[in-house]
């Protein structure tokens, strides 16, 4: 694909680098000569200086024939205008960076007016991030699919689990849950769930479910390392506060402790069920007293690397729970890995690794009638998305009754903002989006799970 | 310094050069020629020392500024060396020295021969006369850029090696990825060259004297397979070559911009200078050589015309074919010509010179600095095409020029231990570190340079290939610090 950036800030070249490296062209453009000079001497893309938001520089970096482009400056305004110009000179898709709350909430109305495809929040990606692993902290991986309204998580059965030597049919008559199995990976080799199929010990399993409902089912096979029950949080910054909105349903309880009196008020007076400290979070003292040593969890969010870094290190010597740490530098990140923090979340990295898996998504979907799609095992398994027109030969029949393919498996059903796990007897309408989990690589259009 | 990084280039390239020798050996086959042998040996060899630089794992990819440079320099000198074997080995050229010099003035495109009259040319084997001029199309474009264009090198960092190769003060891709631009330029390249040589045949020229001239022009070497050049062709054949010389001194991403049909972008600052200086160096030169003793020279306004562009594009361009014995020209068309050699063409094309953007920037940075006298607090950056060079530009010109300067004056001295005349010795070391190949006196357009010392060929195999690679390589390569762990 022809992709344009503007903006060489960090999210800017981590994203160059990544996208080039998938073998797209890449343009960047910024004003300040330096950093284009720096970014092209480093990958194989081109620079333009200039303000990325006149149509001028736009077209000298080839927005007439580009497929994207992506605002990441550090002005959320100037973001926008890239992205209304490009739409309107190129007529090409585009993704803004907004860091301002006030424009993230209303996202769903830029992104329509405006014609964005896609609205990102670094901050708040970054908080979702860290959501997930609180909720599931021993899943091998968590992806959102389907606009995030479900999830696809692998996990990996551990000795003594209760499913082991179960099929996926015993089980779903044992739980009655409706998260849905899709694929089995057993050493090399990757299995499309069938109801026969029998669960062996470690086994990676993913499933695909609503967040809630993948809750429910993890707690019914009491597996071990699911949702956590409390979590302290050392500062209160933006993170702190979308962190805090997105668990508010999820039962979690969140200890917050914060250095800046104001602050504290603001949560408190936001968020009633969370205890709020203030205090300073690098006092070793208050840290005991406000029990990091039985904290399930420990989140370091303060501003400062070393900070988090100091703190999660602290807490992995006092205390037993998961770590997460905020790291906004990656540049060090080879010898952060080695200090064994568990998971670090750069914010900045979050949202590189979101627009590239997007971009990477849409060029595989080019010219097909495919929403998204997503690698569940590389090269072996994908799940894609669609939308079923009028007339299409799925629509209007009761699942049982459709003649599909081996291997293909209907993994969920999206109806206005209702999603559903299908059954047997369930319809698929027109106007419906369905995830359909394939072993047959790059179909092209729903039809062609068909026999 | 990544010494594995370098090795293995080089021995991508001695696999390239083995293929390179396929022309030269195809002529041989046809011609039935005993330099068959020559170029079959030196294949081997080339296959042999290219196969065992490539064994092994290459443990770190890495080309940063320093190893771009490093690799770029040693390439030339390297396929140099190699290019030379097949006139050694054919006994054609018995001094290995004259061989080099006769290969690196092939690969930089410069046209100086030492071959010592026209006999000597005109009874070279053909297949020796094909690879004379083949060296100059590979070398115009640049050895490591066509490598670019056909290999996975290493990624990313192949920008520096481009940098280095191409010329001009700054180096631009005209498409995101480094190999498609490396692949387009080739491909304009190509087509070009196809052209001329279809235009040169349909005006009678025989096949091989059509390639190799076609060859010789793209590159704008100005190796001729002729004792007279080009003087012996017609009218029509010396027009199409005078055009196909301009065209190839102008940068090469105006034809860029025609293939995507952004003609109204195509006239930058560059060219049509460059252009202002090519009309207005014909117009002096016409006049010059019809008012001074019309007798003398005898040629009608036509004639004058015809053979002053022919010599203009041939200077300017720095190819070095010739129509006319220039060196008996007036003393002011003389000059003019060796202020042309400085010159030279546009940045991003295959001719050599200073290039016509670092002059245009130079005199607009001297009219500057004028007004700042006159106004010390008035600021005003130089720009081209409305925009601003940046500073740093700005400096690598001035230290470019300066070590330009240098390395003539030092050329011009070492020369002069010979106790040739001041014309011979000036007028030489512009010829070669311009690439343009002929120059006036001894080393005119019917001299060669056989007579000097292997002393003083040294001098000028340093100066063709500082001259190609726009100075810093060469001078990188013999910093001491690039060496150093």
């Amino acid at each position: 694909m022809k992709i344009i950036i503007v903006g060489c800030g960090r999210v800017g070249q981590t994203l160059a680098e990544k996208l080039n490296n998938d073998g797209n062209d890449v343009t960047v453009i910024d004003m300040s000569a330096t950093k284009v000079n720096d970014i092209t001497a480093k990958f194989d893309v081109m620079g333009v200086v200039g303000n990325g938001a006149t149509h001028t520089v736009q077209r000298e970096a080839g927005v007439n024939t580009a497929d994207l482009l992506i605002a990441v400056t550090n002005s959320d305004e100037l973001n926008l205008l890239c992205s209304v110009i490009a739409k309107k000179e190129g007529d090409c898709e585009t993704i803004a960076r907004l860091k301002n709350p006030d424009y993230s909430e209303v996202a769903p109305y830029l992104k329509e007016e405006l014609g964005l495809a896609m609205v990102i929040n670094p901050e708040y990606a970054a908080a979702e991030e860290i959501a997930r692993v609180l909720r599931f902290p021993s899943a091998v991986k968590i992806e959102p699919f389907a606009k995030g309204k479900v999830e696809l998580i692998k996990f990996k059965l551990q000795s003594g689990s209760e499913l082991i030597n179960m099929s996926v049919k015993e089980m779903a008559m044992k739980y009655k849950s409706d998260a849905l199995v899709c694929t089995i990976e057993r050493g090399d080799d990757a299995y499309i769930a069938n109801g026969d199929f029998v669960f062996r010990e470690k086994d990676v399993v993913s499933i695909i479910a609503t967040p809630k409902n993948a809750n429910e089912f993890f707690k019914k096979i009491n597996y071990k390392g699911r949702s956590l029950k409390n979590a302290l949080i050392v500062g209160g910054g933006t993170i702190t506060h979308y962190l805090c909105s997105i668990l508010s349903k999820s039962g979690i309880s969140l200890k917050i402790i914060e250095k800046d009196l104001k602050i504290c008020e603001e949560l408190s007076t936001l968020w009633d069920k969370y205890t709020i400290i203030h205090g300073n979070g690098l006092k070793k003292d208050l840290l005991r007293e406000e029990g990091i040593e039985t904290a399930e969890a420990f989140v370091s969010l303060s501003d400062s690397d070393e900070e988090n870094i100091l703190l999660s290190l602290f807490a992995k010597e006092v205390g037993a729970g998961k770590l997460i740490t905020r790291i906004n530098r990656t540049d060090y990140d080879n010898v952060i890995a080695k200090l064994d923090l568990d998971t670090t979340v750069c914010p900045k990295n979050v949202t590189a690794d979101i627009i590239a898996r997007y971009v990477r998504a849409k060029s595989n979907t080019q010219g097909s009638n495919v929403e998204t799609m997503y690698n569940i095992i590389q090269d072996k398994v994908e799940a894609s998305e669609f939308i079923i027109k009028e007339n299409s030969p799925i629509a209007g029949i009761p699942l049982k009754d459709l003649k599909f393919k081996d291997n293909v498996l209907v993994a969920s059903i999206l109806r206005g903002k209702e999603v559903f796990t299908p059954h047997g007897s369930d319809i698929i309408q027109a106007g419906d989006s369905v995830v359909i989990v394939t072993a047959e690589l790059g179909i092209q259009d729903v039809t062609d799970i068909l026999k | 310094m990544n010494y594995s990084i370098v090795k293995r280039t080089i021995g991508a390239l001695l696999i390239f050069e083995s293929i390179f020798f396929l022309v030269p050996l195809i002529t041989a086959i046809i011609y039935w020629e005993t330099a068959f042998f020559a170029f079959l040996v030196s294949i081997c060899i080339c296959v042999g020392l290219g196969g065992l630089c490539l064994l092994g794992k290459n443990k770190n990819p890495a080309i940063y500024a320093k190893e771009g440079f490093v690799i770029v320099a040693l390439s030339w000198i390297v396929l140099s060396i190699f290019g030379a074997l097949p006139f050694y080995f054919s006994g054609e050229i018995p001094s290995f020295i004259d061989a080099l010099f006769e290969t690196v003035s092939g690969f930089t495109t410069t046209g100086a021969t030492i071959l010592p009259n026209g006999e000597a040319i005109e009874s070279l084997p053909k297949s020796l006369l094909m690879w004379r001029s083949f060296t100059h199309w590979i070398g115009g474009m640049g050895v490591l850029v066509f490598i670019m264009a056909f290999l996975p090198l290493s990624g990313a960092k192949n920008m520096h090696m481009m940098k280095a190769e191409s010329p001009g003060p700054t180096v631009g891709k005209l498409v995101p990825k480094v190999k498609e631009t490396a692949k387009i330029l080739y491909i304009i390249y190509g087509l070009m060259t196809l052209a001329q040589l279809i235009l040169m045949l349909i005006g009678g020229m025989p096949l091989f004297d059509a390639v190799t001239t076609a060859f010789a022009t793209a590159g704008t070497g100005g190796f001729s397979i002729n004792a007279d050049s080009i003087a012996r062709y017609s009218s029509y054949i010396q027009i199409v070559v005078t055009v196909f010389m301009l065209l190839f001194s102008i940068n090469f991403n105006a034809y860029y911009l025609i293939g995507k049909g952004r003609w109204k972008e195509i006239l930058t600052t560059e060219i049509k200078a460059f252009l202002v200086i090519v009309v207005s160096a014909i117009a002096l030169i016409t006049a010059n050589l019809l008012l001074t003793n019309v007798a003398d020279y005898g040629y009608s306004f036509g004639e004058a015309l015809k053979h002053t562009a022919f010599t203009v594009a041939s200077i300017i361009s720095t190819t070095g074919f010739s129509t006319e014995n220039f060196d008996l020209w007036p003393s002011f068309s003389k000059t003019i010509l060796v202020l042309l050699m400085f010159i030279g063409a546009c940045a991003g094309s295959t001719g050599g010179g200073i290039k016509v953007s670092r002059a245009v920037m130079l005199s607009k940075g001297a009219s500057h600095e004028v007004g700042r006298i006159l106004h010390p607090n008035k600021v005003k950056k130089i720009t081209m095409d409305k925009r601003v060079v940046e500073h740093e530009v700005v400096r690598s010109l001035n230290a470019y020029i300066i070590a330009y300067i240098l390395i003539c004056i030092v050329s011009v001295l070492l020369i002069s231990l010979e106790g040739y005349d001041m014309t011979t010795n000036f007028t030489s070391v512009a010829a070669t570190l311009n690439n343009v190949g002929p120059g006036l006196s001894l080393v005119g357009p019917t001299g060669s340079f056989a007579f000097f010392s292997d002393f003083s060929k040294i001098v000028y195999i340093f100066d063709m290939l500082a001259g190609r690679l726009e100075i810093f390589p060469m001078l990188v390569l013999f910093a001491p610090a690039t060496w150093r762990k």
